[in-house]
């Protein structure tokens, strides 16, 4: 894609030293706004954007909680709010593989709950999507896998649980590539998710449901999980805030595994805060996933101070280091100059922004896709049709599970269930699996090393910005080719943190470019501070309300 | 121990074993095969070490058949058992039997063993078994999406016991890895194993073989210890086999429960050794309270790895494996089967017909059949298990653990060659812990050795097996029967009269001195009362009295049979003979 910056929704004068709060107001009634718009939106949707871009982001499940404590609102208010957004958008988004009958019900439970002045909890009436292949008890959760159509769990995902213990309301089921292989959510063995920025583009994989739910305002917020970049590529896809936590912050206990090495739960929203919020619910060590992490959790929503206390140069003494590899050739310019002009943003607010070079950083990409598809191999063989889910009629064992496995599974997973079986195979092992774990930690050590340098890591989140539905469905290698910038994250085990930067050509009114910020281990605390401070201060083209919310 | 050793004679030589072997033999004669056959199979048989708890070690299960079932003749019999008696090894019955075609047998033994948890390895499901099927279950053992493995850290514990019981190293870092094949007893695909680094390795066991097989004692190398958890079980419904039957049904109460998988060197080269080396193995579990090694129950598990060559060739000959055994004697009649099998492939110059495969032991027919083959090496497609983390020990970790073990099988078996005792006798008191806890204890309360080890070897034995009882459920408490043994080692009561009250003793629980004192069984000893004893007995049988002096001595018996008869038993018989004697020719 060429990059031509009448087409970038770019103010020029972001520019250094310039106070951001005055700058801010400004820029909302500047000309090139309105003239970027009426040239790129049809008409009638000139004003998208425009109105949202009177306000920064700001916390809706806060909002929803002043709302419930001083009894403006109703948590059946502020649910049939949701719900008829949720159905209204539905049929174009597709978002959804289940709506929760029980959301409005839940609701009036807390109502009465309120009304007896009972303590409830910090996520109170919040309306919640879930990633299908999170465990839901009163839900059918089917991974996007035919194989396991009509499957309700026994149990919620420890994730869920901790939702619901907050006081959340799962509203639905959300959309998603096969068990989390793909980058478009066109792997679903369902449906098609479009993206509301543009319904003839993707939402972005393999949370694109999620992510296009949150976009849409079907939800308050959403949980996702991220392998190789499945929460982060479609937070930045839809122009949602998306957080990848640290491998081991969130257990993974009913998360329906991919490649338990590097799948983590995490979570959507449309500001840092609930995102925050989300993140302070769900982490934590779970006695049911070994892997979890005994690490105290800390507030993480104390850290985001209102936006009328920070200080002029609120990012002083932060120093951001951008990843030289992912804004070379093959990138979009149009990323590229999203990405350098948040960079010059942050430096504004007295951070420094170096480039740092990673000269293994492509190595990743191949070792990743060994590594997971290895363990994919071995995570999926539980799917076999003797259990549970579906399976083929056979008069004998192994064509009964051929049978189910090949009419349960799609292309895709297929695919990478091939791919990991050659990878472990006697004789094969040490050329593919051995050596991708030795890449791996060439990976951490080289991440290790570079932020022991600078506070956090900047890059783009994919190559590019939202592609057609059905572009790259034949072309495999060019879809895991946009994996390049995410991975990494996953093999080192890493937070990263996905922030809308701009707006690039393309869409009714432009496609969303995601900010990578990538922390330290453990350290989502400072990733979101960060976060909500670059988005508190972002000038308009960061604003991120799609046109299918107008 | 001699009516145990008729038995396992007889077990071993079933007729039919011998027919059906001849039928699968194909093209030899039965002439030819039969007579090497039979005394192989009986020189090495005859030993067949027992599984279970009795301390005789007899086959308890099994109604013993009398001898003149087995077609064998006494004098070929005997003549083996001479031979047996001298040799410890079938390579040297090969070398006599076989016409001097020198073969031995390499056997290694796969054994599992299912620990004594209360939960299973990676779940909180309960790990008992004989539960209804699916009882025992929960999404982790099921096997169910989004589930992982939470690690039970008896295990280890177990693992690092066991390891240490063995004299193994015990790695401070070790880890887990999915074993990957699809079978629906298996729940996830994969099982939860150990691949390169188990939690022991590098270990032995020390053996002490049956007196009556030569004896003898032997250390066979332990090449590792790991931990890993079991899988399900199929019911075939339709058929009383897989072949025929209609459907199965998966019971996944098995699955997930812990197993220790211990992997011999390929040092045994008989069944007997074999046997042995599991028997002893089964007493170490045991002891250490890792496992009850039932064999019945699948609590227990040897798979037997064996292949035949020429006697000093190093080279290995192709392997065979051969499961579902559930005694120690069919481990070794499955094993002279199988070495009989190749040898005699071999010898008709069919050795290409050995090829590496998985046969079954075959119990009714009594036989080794193709159960599948092995085209080159399964690949199970090993690789770390993501979902736990590694396994590290400490040395402070390991010393605690050591800190806890028991005096183990061997051990107790030398300390008791230090007391004296003999080796039958060791080897029937050391068979089960609890006897020999209970050994023990008589010994500590000052019990002496030879006269515990009589007493409990024998009648207390005999009244157990009567009673169906295990030595732990006994009234008859060690002090109690120390206190016995003392009553008789000081004069107070005679072995008779502690024979005659054993009974009550047996039964009530009470002490053995209340007993004697209540029954006023105290012997008798003082001197001025057994000479008035004498001197009455004498006045009454005055004539007897008068044809001893008169030179019929023999007549002293028929005095103290009435001298004994008149104290009611009581009386000291030494004192009473001595003092008898002196009146007789005084
Ligand atoms: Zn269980």
């Amino acid at each position: 894609m060429a990059f031509r910056t009448s087409a970038l929704m770019l103010p020029h004068q972001v520019g250094s030293g310039v106070n951001w709060r005055g700058q801010a107001l400004k820029l909302s009634s500047k000309a090139t706004w309105a003239v970027r718009s009426s040239s790129s939106c049809p008409s009638g949707t000139v004003t998208v954007g425009y109105a949202q871009a009177q306000e920064r982001p700001s916390s809706v499940i806060r909002k929803i909680r002043e709302d419930l404590e001083n009894r403006e609102r109703s948590a059946v208010n502020v649910m049939e709010d949701y719900l008829v957004r949720l159905r209204d958008r539905e049929p174009q988004v597709q978002s959804f593989l289940h709506i929760s009958e029980k959301a409005l019900e839940e609701a009036k439970l807390l109502d009465e709950k309120i009304a007896q002045k009972a303590t409830i909890g910090p996520l109170a009436g919040v309306p919640i999507a879930v990633k299908d292949n999170l465990c839901t008890k009163d839900m059918p959760s089917t991974g996007g896998s035919k194989i396991l159509e009509g499957y309700r769990p026994p149990y919620d995902a420890t994730a869920v649980r901790k939702l619901r213990e907050g006081g959340a309301i799962i509203v639905g089921k959300t959309n998603m590539d096969e068990f989390g292989m793909g980058s478009t959510t066109e792997g679903s063995a369902y449906k098609v998710t479009a993206n509301p920025w543009d319904v003839s583009r993707v939402p972005g994989g393999s949370s694109g449901g999620s992510a296009a739910a949150v976009a849409a305002r079907q939800c308050a917020g959403a949980l996702g999980s991220d392998t190789g970049g499945s929460i982060r590529q479609p937070a930045s896809f839809c122009g949602v805030v998306g957080l990848k936590p640290t491998y081991g912050r969130v257990s993974r206990s009913g998360l329906m595994a991919y490649a338990s090495s590097l799948d983590v739960v995490g979570c959507f929203g449309s500001s840092v805060e609930d995102v925050a919020i989300l993140l302070q619910s769900i982490a934590g060590h779970d006695n049911s996933d070994s892997t979890s992490s005994t690490k105290d959790v800390p507030s993480f929503v104390e850290t985001l101070k209102p936006v009328q206390n920070f200080s002029s140069k609120p990012l002083a003494g932060v120093k951001f280091g951008l990843i030289k590899e992912t804004l070379e050739d093959g990138v979009d310019s149009s990323v590229v100059f999203a990405i350098r002009s948040a960079a010059q943003h942050l430096e504004s607010l007295g951070a420094e922004v170096i480039e740092v070079e990673l000269p293994k950083f492509s190595l990743g990409l191949p070792a990743y896709y060994v590594l997971a598809a290895s363990e994919a191999s071995s995570n999926l063989s539980r799917y076999d049709g003797a259990r549970y889910g579906n399976r083929a009629d056979a008069q004998e064992l192994i064509p009964m599970y051929g049978n189910s496995r090949a009419q349960g599974l799609g292309a895709e997973v297929k695919r990478r269930i091939l791919m990991g079986t050659y990878a472990l195979s006697a004789g094969y092992y040490d050329a593919f699996y051995k050596r991708a774990q030795q890449v791996r930690r060439i990976i951490q050590t080289d991440l290790e090393v570079v932020l022991s340098k600078v506070d956090v890591l900047l890059s783009p989140v994919a190559p590019t910005v939202a592609y057609k539905i059905g572009e790259k469905t034949d072309d495999p290698l060019s879809m895991y080719a946009g994996d390049l910038m995410t991975v990494n994250v996953n093999l080192a085990g890493l937070p990263a943190l996905v922030l809308p930067c701009g707006l690039a050509e393309g869409g009714p009114c432009g496609l969303p470019v995601g900010l990578q910020m990538v922390g330290k281990s453990f350290d989502e605390g400072e990733l979101l501070r960060l976060g909500h401070i670059f988005e508190q201060t972002a000038p308009h083209w960061c604003q991120n309300v799609p046109p299918l919310v107008q | 121990m001699a009516s145990a050793r008729l038995v396992r004679a007889t077990m071993v030589a079933l007729p039919s074993a011998v027919c059906v072997y001849r039928c699968s033999s194909g093209s030899n004669s039965a002439s030819a095969l039969r007579p090497a056959f039979h005394r192989r199979f009986v020189a090495v048989s005859a030993c067949a070490s027992a599984e279970g708890s009795s301390p005789a070690g007899g086959f308890t299960n099994n109604s013993p058949q009398p001898v003149s079932s087995v077609r064998i003749s006494r004098k070929q019999q005997r003549a083996q058992s001479a031979r047996v008696v001298s040799q410890q090894s079938s390579t040297r019955v090969t070398e006599e039997n076989a016409g001097g075609s020198e073969y031995e047998a390499v056997i290694g033994i796969e054994t599992h063993v299912q620990l004594a948890t209360a939960t299973k390895a990676f779940c909180s499901c309960p790990s008992q078994y004989g539960s209804e099927p699916n009882a025992n279950v929960c999404p982790i053992c099921m096997g169910l999406p989004g589930c992982l493995p939470v690690l039970n850290e008896k295990c280890v514990e177990f693992g690092v016991r066991l390891g240490l019981a063995l004299h193994s190293d015990i790695a401070l870092k070790s880890k887990f890895d999915r074993k990957q094949y699809f079978y629906p007893d298996l729940p996830k695909g994969y099982q939860i194993s150990q691949f390169d680094i188990p939690i022991a390795s590098n270990g032995f066991l020390e053996v002490d073989l049956p007196v009556e097989c030569g004896g003898g004692h032997k250390r066979f190398g332990i090449t590792r210890v790991h931990m890993e958890e079991d899988a399900g079980k199929l019911i075939h419904a339709g058929a009383d086999q897989l072949s025929g039957s209609t459907h199965s049904q998966v019971d996944l109460n098995r699955a997930g429960v812990p197993l220790l998988e211990i992997v011999s060197e390929p040092d045994m080269r008989t069944g007997l050794e074999a046997a042995e080396y599991a028997a002893e193995l089964q007493r170490t579990v045991r002891y250490l309270g890792v496992g009850n090694g039932n064999m019945q129950e699948g609590s227990m598990r040897c798979d037997v790895n064996i292949s035949v060559r020429p006697k000093g060739r190093a080279q290995f000959g192709t392997k065979v494996e051969i499961k579902n055994m559930n005694s120690f004697s069919a481990m070794q009649r499955a094993i002279e089967y199988e070495f009989e099998r190749q040898v005699q492939l071999i010898d008709e110059g069919e050795g290409d017909k050995i090829v590496q495969e998985t046969r079954l032991w075959e119990e009714a027919a009594q036989r080794t059949t193709t159960m599948r083959k092995k085209e080159g090496l399964a690949d199970y497609r090993y690789f770390p298990e993501p979902d736990l983390p590694e396994v590290i020990l400490n040395e402070e970790y390991i010393e605690s653990v050591r800190a806890t073990l028991p005096e183990l099988p061997n051990e107790k078996r030398r300390r008791y060659e230090t007391l004296g005792l003999s080796m039958q006798d060791i080897l029937v008191l050391t068979n089960d812990i609890d006897v020999a806890a209970y050994f023990d204890a008589v010994l500590e309360k000052g019990g002496d050795v030879k006269m515990a080890a009589n007493w409990i070897m024998g009648d207390i034995t005999a009244y157990l097996k009567n009673e169906k009882q295990s030595i732990t459920e006994l009234k008859l408490t060690p002090p109690t029967l120390a206190e016995l043994i003392g009553l008789i080692k000081d004069g107070t009561i005679s072995g008779k009269i502690a024979k005659e009250i054993l009974p009550e003793l047996l039964e009530s629980g009470a002490s053995a001195k209340s007993i004697v004192e209540k029954k006023g069984l105290l012997q008798i000893s003082d001197v001025a009362t057994i000479e008035k004893m004498i001197d009455e007995v004498l006045e009454k049988n005055s004539s007897q009295l008068e044809a001893y002096r008169g030179g019929k001595t023999k007549l002293q018996g028929f005095f103290v049979g009435q001298v004994m008869k008149a104290s009611g038993g009581k009386v000291n018989p030494a004192l009473m003979n001595k003092l008898l004697i002196e009146k007789l020719n005084g």
